[in-house]
């Protein structure tokens, strides 16, 4: 019996790369979270890295609330990347997260060696959060940027989109 | 003959002027000098120093949790390298009026209470940080004593956790510096806080 419960016990923990605590879904590599959430398919990915102590990125994600609700049902994810500090997760993130209540997907990427994955992001990003990153197909658009209104954030997905 | 030469010229002139401005260094690249405001009301330049072997010229600023986290360890790099004839410059690039957190007043604060050795500059009117290409605090810039840069990037692997560094970028490119060779790797990326202006 202890034996079933060990193996059962490992088993979990090999195929299970992605530990859920709370709901909230966290990365310990970037590449995990890539394979686990992005799909090479017909859907449409809007990726956004934040942070609870990024206030430019604070103030623009009810914009990518909103857009969210606007787009369900359609085609569309959006994926709120948190990249606060492990220290912050319970004191930080987690009330605000549920204070919020997002309807988008919320996952926390815990790959602190950031100098290992963020050109795989893209090339040009320098580090500075907000940055937001479209996915769809085999096609990527990224810009390190902040928006200031939903239309905004629309007219940035739409040039991607309608290409 | 006089027109062709007037033509040439009009493209030359035509074709700087174009020229983006805010690009940003790479390395191998000249850095610009620059004469910024300390929080001890001292003007700044790197030419002040003339026995320098090189300059860490660290943008950072007072409300950033991610630059708050190195803020020991630039005091610590400060103290081991300025001996060694590496002066420490910490720029704060970001516009006061767009995060007041950042004015010179609060610097000057965050400066005592921290205890800063070395100067903390105000990029006012923010002309230095485009020409080197900062984005985001923190963002460091090594440069050689005739201010050709070295290194750009982290100052280590490990942001949250100083114990738990493995790499520290900015250290390896000093020594490397130091013995002539080129920094590996020459540029690194972490996150950071985007450098507030207007829009």
């Amino acid at each position: 019996m202890r034996v079933i419960i060990l193996l059962f016990f490992l088993s979990s923990l090999v195929f299970c790369p992605t530990v859920k605590s709370q709901d909230l879904l966290s990365f310990e590599k970037f590449e995990e979270l890539e394979k686990a959430l992005v799909k090479e398919n017909d859907t449409l990915y809007v990726i956004n890295f934040w942070a609870t102590w990024c206030a430019p990125c604070v103030k623009e994600l009810p914009y990518f609330e909103s857009y969210n609700n606007e787009v369900k049902n359609k085609k569309t994810k959006i994926i709120l990347v948190s990249l606060d500090f492990k220290k912050q997760i319970d004191s930080h993130l987690k009330p605000f997260l549920k204070k919020k209540n997002f309807s988008s997907q919320v996952v926390l990427l815990n790959d602190k060696d950031y100098n290992s994955w963020l050109t795989k992001v893209d090339d040009e990003w320098s580090g500075a959060i907000p940055a937001t990153w479209l996915i769809k197909g085999n096609r990527r658009l990224f810009a390190e940027r902040d928006f200031e209104n939903v239309d905004q954030l629309k007219e940035f997905v739409n040039s991607f989109t309608n290409q | 003959m006089k027109m062709i030469v007037l033509v040439m010229v009009f493209f030359t002139t035509l074709f700087t002027t174009n020229l983006p401005e805010e690009v940003g260094y790479k390395p191998g690249n000249k850095a610009t000098d620059f004469r910024l405001r300390s929080v001890d009301g001292k003007m700044y330049s790197m030419s002040d120093y003339k026995d320098a072997k090189g300059f860490i010229v660290v943008f950072t600023c007072n409300h950033c949790p991610f630059a708050v986290k190195y803020e020991d360890r630039i005091i610590e790099l400060a103290k081991k390298y300025e001996p060694k004839g590496y002066i420490l410059l910490a720029i704060n690039p970001n516009d006061p009026e767009v995060q007041p957190a950042d004015s010179y007043e609060l610097m000057k604060v965050r400066a005592k209470e921290k205890g800063f050795t070395f100067p903390y500059l105000l990029d006012e009117g923010q002309k230095i940080y485009p020409r080197y290409g900062a984005t985001k605090t923190p963002h460091v810039f090594l440069l050689d004593k005739k201010l050709i840069v070295k290194y750009i990037g982290a100052i280590d692997d490990n942001a949250e956790d100083a114990s738990a560094v493995k790499e520290k970028y900015l250290e390896n490119a000093i020594a490397a510096l130091d013995k002539n060779q080129t920094p590996s790797p020459e540029t690194t990326k972490a996150i950071g806080c985007s450098i507030k202006a207007k829009k």
